[in-house]
């Protein structure tokens, strides 16, 4: 069981939600790991502290440009659909952070000035915290394309036990390859209206992907009906509240999980995962009855 | 020589645009200040690297001068290896702005005055 945990913008507390409900499954299945999909700011392990036991680094290929060859003939930069090369009346530039690594421009030069280099564009780490399997991936600095290294990170995911995945915030390309492939996507929302206009682009990201959802209202308080109305007006269930709290919200900035706060969260958290694997349940039946 | 302006429509009178890459059209006047003709900047739809592209499109047209408003680092980058003079601080219009240029008035750009994206209307990008 796979559950990506999401939500349409940062600082809802995602990563405390999500690292929180991945300690509090421990004693549910005999395998949890903890997946951080955010590479361009990874901090599960804030929360998580787990030793990390080994690490890979991702590349992509990009083109290196033989002056001597290269007769400037602009055909590359052309067809790059990602603007990565520039030519010059004396040479092609390479913008090496556009770059796609999709091999276009070696394949169309017509002279074979065009090789391809490997660039690390970042790394994903492994390891284990208490009795939960973490890894994590991260983008390089300078680097721009995060995909690729969401991807790697993923591949830790295993047919075994259950899987937490943390998703970048917000609704673009790295969050759409963390959630794509999940059972389900938890997604943390904040009751301002903001934060329900990004929950929108959100569960429209979510939906569009085939990947059933539902919604967990962090900082609770009396605002969160406009939540709660948005969620009946779409359908979706409001798995759980956290209140806005001073104990919670000092453990989010000390990078405490929630179940160490209080334990009634670990049963809460608990509790969420049953009635999770209840909705993927019904929501296989449903497919196939239709 | 031959002088691109960025602007939001085509022709001397249109309105001069601030941002570099994604402007609609780029106006090409030579050094006496005829007008020559009007480029629509095909770049600027691009998702990434629309300063690049547009650099590019100047680059084919035999551009030496730029004058516009804001410029990106990767645009900045592709114009001072492109060969291009970049010029800032556009007037209201087209006509105002050239003329502001051949009175000295502008002022010559070696390094990006604008963070990457900057010229983005999508919200996704300021939100970090
Ligand atoms: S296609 Fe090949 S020859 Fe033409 S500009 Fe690019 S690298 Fe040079
Ligand atoms: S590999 Fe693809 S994305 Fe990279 S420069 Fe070549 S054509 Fe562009």
């Amino acid at each position: 069981m796979i559950i990506a945990v999401a939500s349409g913008k940062g600082g809802t507390g995602k990563t405390t939600v999500a690292t929180s409900m991945a300690l509090s499954l421990q004693d549910m299945s005999s395998e949890v790991t903890f997946i951080d999909c955010d590479v361009e700011e990874p901090n599960g392990h804030i929360f998580l502290c787990p030793q990390i036991t080994g690490s890979d680094n991702i590349y992509i290929e990009v083109p290196e440009i033989d002056r001597q060859k290269c007769t400037r003939c602009g055909k590359c930069a052309d067809l790059c659909a990602f603007n990565a090369l520039l030519a010059t009346s004396d040479e092609v530039i390479v913008f090496p952070e556009f770059c796609h690594g999709c091999g276009g421009c070696r394949y169309f030069c017509p002279v074979e000035a065009v090789t391809m280099m490997p660039k690390k564009i970042g790394t994903v780490e492994k390891g284990l915290a208490g009795r939960v399997k973490f890894a994590r991936g991260r983008l390089e600095v300078g680097a721009a394309l995060s995909p690729p290294v969401v991807d790697a990170v993923k591949k830790h995911s295993t047919d075994q036990g259950i899987i937490i995945l943390d998703a970048p915030p917000g609704t673009s390309c790295p969050v759409i390859h963390s959630v794509r492939g999940s059972d389900f996507c938890l997604l943390v929302a904040e009751p301002t209206s903001f934060g329900l206009n990004d929950l929108d682009l959100a569960v429209q990201m979510v939906r569009s992907l085939g990947v059933p959802c539902g919604v967990l209202i962090n900082r609770a308080r009396e605002r969160s009906c406009l939540i709660e109305k948005y969620c009946r007006e779409h359908e979706l269930n409001v798995l759980m509240k956290i209140p806005l709290s001073k104990d919670i919200a000092g453990a989010y900035s000390r990078g405490i999980p929630l179940g160490a706060v209080d334990g009634k969260w670990n049963k809460a958290f608990r509790r969420i995962y049953r009635d999770i694997r209840e909705l993927v349940a019904n929501e296989g039946n449903n497919r196939y009855q239709r | 020589m031959r002088i691109a302006i960025s602007a939001a429509g085509a022709g001397p009178d249109a309105p001069a645009e601030e941002r570099f890459g994604r402007c609609a059209w780029f106006v090409i006047f030579d050094e006496h200040g005829n007008v020559q003709e009007s480029i629509a900047n095909t770049a600027r739809s691009s998702a990434e690297g629309a300063g690049v592209k547009s650099t590019q499109l100047l680059l084919r047209n035999n551009i030496d001068v730029v004058l516009t408003g804001r410029v990106g680092p990767k645009a900045m980058h592709a114009m001072l290896n492109g060969g291009v003079v970049v010029y800032t601080g556009v007037a209201a219009t087209v006509n105002e702005t050239l003329e502001k240029y051949l009175n000295g008035q502008m002022k010559p750009l070696a390094v990006p005055n604008a963070r990457q994206h900057a010229g983005d209307t999508r919200s996704e990008r300021l939100a970090t």
